[in-house]
């Protein structure tokens, strides 16, 4: 299914990036005793540079919480005092990490937007004094420079980055609903230029330290080691720090100097920066564009240009004071609160909570070359894994290896890879039409057409061939597994596995336990999906699973919707604007009217009542007049190739009136229309949790949102409900129940958590 | 004189020789000889296999390697390849029919001569009866055209083999972008004047802009001196370090050609010039000189500089190899054996350039011998720092435990021991004809200086690596 750009830049915070060790607050207790032995910091002298290292303890990531802050200005003071030191180098002794940003949970513990501003002005006064040091600050960034990482950087005189894939500077900030709130909102715009810092925090991308060299964001490059006398990662921060150490003295003998010489764009670009009309003109349009790329449900872009804006135009003051009390303000927000939940969420579902599985999987065999086989093979190769890519016929085999390269092939127009990267990675898979080498495979993921009796002959046909400890998983998005499993030797090497189409965009991964299902298997299931670089919840087995299921309901109300007669563009709005990446109707199109209709009539039958709303005759007549959707070139909408606008299917205009239904007068207001969609979506979301299909609230909120494009404004349907009160959404249920019976009947575990307004999905 | 005595005693009864030869050495070498256990002895006296055939080294020349650019300018590589054949043929008149195939090494190839053997050798006048191949493997080619030889003689495919290279960086191919090829090739199947003035129509002015031959490694896309300034930071070795050895080989070779020692040199009348008689890109300076160059490649804290780096270099070399009982039917003195060698193969990214490291000691373990063994290393430099870098990594246990999956470490060369004639930094490297310089190297240093087995080892583009033994022919 589809994903928001906003969901899909959340990808980019990556698992390493957890945020405080558990052990560290136990830490501060036993080590107040040893107050003058620092525990994040320390620092030696090379002739006359203080070498400043950072190295907090039990992590793998170092992040400015309040002791590394206070540890770090404690020591800046003594370089400051010293006379021996005339510079300074800043460097961190982990590799792959310099500062992953400021720890979350710090702002999570403050109460009120003042604590939060004054957090805030304590991590801009501090970075003030470095950028006014008269001995040189040289930061020396290997790994990840981001969020509070980066505006410590920028506060330095010189930065010089290792020029590795792990070495990436970015703010984030906005990802989490925040800003940057340490001086980093005024710094970026005069290192790097308004247009460029406003694409850094609005959309908070990474940067890798070459393109941040052209951007004038470093300094110097450090080319990473291969391994000498020592580990490869270990002599490149040596290396780091020595080349560091020789700029740091140059800086302070004065034969070097920090200020970097423009290129002629960069000055024509900031001779047009002086002029205030060109600037309001800039303002004009960041503006128009994040509101219409956020609906205007995400405070924090709007309020980081009105931040850049006011210290560029008011001065330096003006714009520190903004910065902070806008941060306050956000930290505060219930969308700041949501997509924090949804990043602590989706590190969670990075972990595998199920342990190493017994025996890695090395080799992976795909049954179906379709766009989810070659897809999830696309994902597989990539990453090492030996994949055997098994199709029908030659024509569907060689449109999934097709499929693949193009993949990676894209990847390579972007560099992201070279072509000889490409072509080795491609040699991992093997396309073939028998079951040769299924006797090596540790897997086998089957991703043929839904269609049980089929299901039930490939799984027979590879048990024949596989080894012992070999796993069957398939690719359904809501045949249930016990029954594919039904026909097995060995049910309990059985799985489900969820994939989301484009499987090389798409980040979930739904992973489907039996009653007979081992532990193991769901060991390796997870092992691999990781490794295939996905964020993964495991669900139990039932009609629909999880996310199919919470969508079935919201689709049936879809149909009812247009049947009532809002024409699909209208209801994609009506959608679109509640933070749906997708409109309702456009994803009917993209999902295919043939699966709705497949999966509509599977989940009524299981279902029943629950389930109704809309007429499955829609779906019946689309299928049978050929509107498949985008796949047949025609939907709801009429899809041509090269066509940006796509316009509304006139035929259908026949079929929706043949099925016109009364709307409800009471109820068909624009805001009921969204709120039928979405209580409709989330009751079936907490009765998931409430029948155990679920296992965690931030499971279900990583699926509703990564899966099926919930809104990350709103966090997950869990989240949701926690910030914006049950009992708010029971009464709105019970209004729709009124008027249309059983289908909105709230389940038990909702109206519980509306009875008793302490209860909450999230302590 | 050391040489003519340590000779003498190889006549003496076996268990006498070793003890005497030993007790002579100390008189002649250095002193981290002195310092050793007095007594030491060949861990083998001959590498000889029992019914294997001992392959000799009859002779080798090489005409005189020039910076690219300077008098072989005019010249297709073939010219080169020619005249070091004719110099072979005029140093060992070995009669041409007898030879039974001619193999040489190229790395960058003219496309009109793309098998570069057979047009030297047939223009060198050798039997146009004699077939020949050319082989490529970067810096090593030389060394793989040799090596086929010997597999050639050693499965008795043939008795006599001339083995050689040629590299001519003067003139490189530079092509047509790969669009204007293809618009060319279609003009050529072109029938009517409408298919031909349609497919001109599609022409664009940046057709026109050239391909050059890759001067970076295919698979990374770095350059080699890129890699070596990162091996050579990866091992710590400075730039003072790396800029004293370069100075070390440029001296050392400058004696050499001085005294007359690199006797392989084969005078070269170029048409239209002087006869070239000397190696011309040996430049001894100073270190305060040096010191002023900037990096060449990492800039701007690399160590790696023209200084401490080989120069592009035109050259050829050829060297004629027998079967031992062909070549003593034929009269000959052969020079050396060529004994054991392998090849070797590493990360193309991180190790490009520490064949020898890895070839070293596996070669020494094939032969059964120790480093304490060779009297005369002759290493490919290809940078200072690689050189210094392979060192490092030779005497490190740890590069050996986890990366080379060997319990301990190889240890480095003695340098006293190590390309005492000048080497690739100094006098200069055409990639394909070195390997051939080497071999003859160890071999004329056993002789002049003494001593039984020579180590040849180098690296080589695509992360590979080579090392044979040459063992002295007894006199």
């Amino acid at each position: 299914m589809v994903a928001s750009r906003a969901i899909g830049s959340l990808s980019r915070f990556t698992a390493s990036r957890t945020l405080r060790c558990p052990g560290y607050i136990s830490r501060n207790f036993s080590g107040s005793s040893a107050l003058l032995t620092r525990t994040h910091i320390n620092y030696g002298v090379k002739g006359d540079v203080a070498v400043v290292r950072i190295n907090s303890p039990n992590s793998k990531v170092n992040t400015l919480n309040r002791e590394l802050q206070s540890e770090f200005m404690e020591v800046m003071n003594e370089i400051w005092a010293s006379d021996q030191v005339r510079s300074a180098v800043l460097i961190s002794a982990k590799p792959g990490c310099f500062i992953a940003g400021a720890d979350i949970n710090m702002l999570a513990s403050c109460k009120s937007v003042e604590e939060v501003t004054r957090i805030s002005q304590e991590g801009q006064r501090m970075f003030e004094k470095l950028e006014k040091s008269t001995k040189p600050i040289v930061a020396a960034i290997s790994g990840s420079c981001l969020g509070g990482g980066l505006e410590l950087a920028i506060s330095c005189q010189y930065r010089i980055a290792t020029k590795d894939k792990k070495t990436v500077l970015g703010a984030p900030e906005v990802l989490l609903g925040i800003l940057p709130g340490a001086g980093g909102t005024q710094r970026l715009p005069k290192m790097v230029g308004v247009p460029a810092a406003f694409d850094m925090m609005l959309t908070g991308r990474n940067i890798r330290a070459d393109r941040a060299k052209k951007m004038g964001l470093v300094d110097q490059l450090v080319e990473p080691l291969g391994p000498g006398l020592k580990p490869s990662e270990e002599r490149t921060i040596e290396y780091l720090e020595e080349v560091a150490v020789t700029f740091a003295k140059e800086l302070s003998d004065k034969k070097l100097s920090p200020k970097r010489d423009k290129g002629l764009v960069e000055k024509l670009m900031s001779y047009a920066m002086s002029i205030p009309f060109v600037r309001q003109q800039i303002y004009k349009k960041v503006e128009e564009k994040v509101r219409k790329q956020t609906k205007g449900l995400y405070p924090a872009p709007l309020k980081i240009i009105d931040v850049v804006k006011t210290g560029i135009e008011q001065g330096n003051d003006a714009g520190y004071l903004s910065e902070s009390q806008k941060f306050g303000e956000l930290a505060m927000s219930k969308e700041s609160k949501a997509l924090i939940g949804l990043y602590h969420g989706q590190v969670l579902c990075k972990k595998n909570k199920f342990g190493a599985p017994q025996k890695d999987v090395k080799h992976l065999a795909i049954l179906g070359a379709g766009l989810m086989g070659a897809g999830i093979a696309q994902v597989s190769v990539d990453k090492g894994l030996k994949t055997i890519l098994k199709d029908a016929t030659l024509a569907g085999l060689g449109r999934g290896q097709q499929q693949v390269f193009k993949g990676l092939n894209d990847k390579v127009k972007k560099k992201a890879l070279t072509s000889f990267e490409r072509d080795s990675i491609f040699s991992n898979l093997t396309g073939q039409l028998d079951y040769q080498g299924f006797e090596k495979a540790d897997m086998v993921i089957e991703a043929v057409f839904e269609d049980l009796n089929l299901k039930h002959r490939v799984l027979k046909e590879v048990e024949a061939v596989i080894p012992d400890h070999c796993i069957f998983a398939s690719n359904t998005s809501a045949l249930p597994i016990n029954q594919i499993a039904a026909v097995s030797k060995r049910p309990e090497k059985v799985i489900g596995m969820h994939y989301f189409s484009p499987v090389d965009k798409m980040q979930l991964l739904e992973i489907i336990t039996t009653e007979k299902t081992s532990k193991d298997t769901t060991a390796s299931a997870v092992a691999v999906g990781l490794k295939q670089g996905k964020v993964i919840i495991v669900v139990k087995d039932g009609p629909g699973f999880y996310t199919t299921r919470c969508l079935a309901p919201m689709m049936s109300e879809v149909l009812r919707i247009l049947q009532e007669g809002v024409d699909p563009k209208k209801l994609d709005s009506l959608t679109t604007s509640f933070g749906f990446p997708v409109g309702a109707a456009t994803l009917v199109d993209e999902v295919g009217v043939d699966v709705a209709k497949h999966v509509a009539e599977d989940l009524g039958k299981a279902f029943g009542e629950r389930f109704e709303g809309g007429s499955l005759e829609l779906l019946k007549q689309m299928v049978s007049r050929g509107f498949l959707g985008r796949k047949s070139g025609k939907g709801f909408y009429v899809y041509q190739e090269g066509v940006k606008n796509k316009s509304l299917n006139s035929d259908m205009d026949g079929i929706l009136a043949s099925l016109k239904v009364p709307p409800k007068s009471d109820v068909c207001s624009d805001e009921d229309i969204q709120y039928r969609l979405v209580t409709r979506f989330v009751n079936e979301a907490v009765m998931c949790l409430q029948e155990g299909i679920l296992a965690t609230p931030a499971e279900g909120d990583i699926g509703a949102v990564f899966g099926l494009g919930f809104p990350p404004c709103l966090g997950g349907p869990f989240r949701y409900v926690d910030l914006y009160g049950a009992q708010k959404i029971l009464d709105r249920l019970r209004r729709y129940e009124a008027a249309y019976g059983k289908q909105f009947t709230p389940c038990q575990l909702l109206t519980d958590h509306a009875n008793s307004p302490s209860k909450k999905f999230y302590q | 004189m050391t040489s003519i005595l340590t000779s003498m005693f190889k006549n003496l009864p076996s268990t006498s020789k070793w003890a005497l030869r030993f007790s002579l050495r100390p008189l002649s070498c250095s002193s981290q000889l002195r310092a050793a256990p007095a007594v030491q002895t060949k861990s083998k006296k001959t590498l000889a296999k029992p019914n294997i055939r001992n392959i000799v080294v009859v002779d080798g020349v090489r005409i005189p390697f020039l910076q690219s650019g300077t008098s072989y300018k005019e010249l297709m590589p073939h010219d080169l390849a020619r005249a070091a054949l004719v110099g072979l043929l005029h140093r060992t008149s070995v009669p041409k029919d007898v030879v039974d195939y001619i193999i040489f090494g190229t790395v960058i190839q003219e496309v009109k001569t793309s098998n570069v053997a057979r047009e030297a050798a047939l223009g060198a006048g050798f039997s146009d009866k004699t077939p020949a191949h050319t082989v490529t493997m970067a810096c090593i080619s030389a060394n793989q055209a040799m090596t086929t030889g010997v597999g050639l003689i050693a499965s008795g495919q043939c008795d006599v083999v001339v083995a050689g290279g040629v590299e001519l960086m003067s003139d490189v191919p530079i092509r047509h972008s790969r669009k204007m090829r293809k618009m060319m090739l279609d003009l050529n199947k072109a029938k009517t004047l409408g298919q031909r003035l349609s497919l001109l129509s599609k022409f664009r002015l940046n057709f026109l802009s050239p391909e050059l031959p890759a001067v970076a490694e295919f698979s990374t896309s770095e350059t080699m001196g890129h890699s070596a300034d990162r091996l050579a930071a990866a091992f710590a070795v400075s730039r003072l370090d790396q800029d004293e050895y370069a100075l070390r080989s440029h001296s050392l070779a400058k004696k050499a050609q001085d005294e007359g020692l690199l006797s392989d040199v084969v005078p070269f009348k170029v048409p239209g010039k002087d006869t070239v008689t000397k190696d011309n890109g040996i430049r001894p300076s100073s270190l305060e000189q040096m010191a002023k160059l900037k990096p060449a490649f990492i800039k701007p804290y690399g160590t790696v500089t023209a200084a401490n780096s080989s120069f592009l270099t035109d050259g050829a070399s050829a060297m004629l190899i027998m079967a031992e009982e062909k070549a003593l039917a034929m009269g000959y003195k052969p020079k050396a054996y060529l004994r054991d060698f392998v090849y070797v193969s590493q990360d193309p990214k991180d190790q490009l350039l520490l064949g020898p490291t890895y070839a070293t000691p596996k070669v020494l373990e094939k032969a059964g011998l120790t480093m304490t063994d060779i009297d005369a290393f002759e290493f490919h430099e290809a940078f200072s720092g690689q050189i210094l870098a392979n060192f490092k990594a030779m005497d490190s246990d740890w590069f050996a435990q986890n990366y080379m999956g060997r319990k301990t470490k190889v240890g480095a060369p003695p340098l006293e021991k190590f390309n005492n004639w000048g080497g690739s930094l100094s006098l200069g490297h055409p990639f394909g004809a070195t390997g051939c310089r080497l071999v003859m190297a160890a071999a004329n240093r056993l002789r002049k200086e003494g001593g039984q087995y020579g180590l040849v080892a180098a690296c080589a583009a695509g992360g590979q690596g080579h090392a044979m033994i040459v063992e002295v022919y007894p006199k």
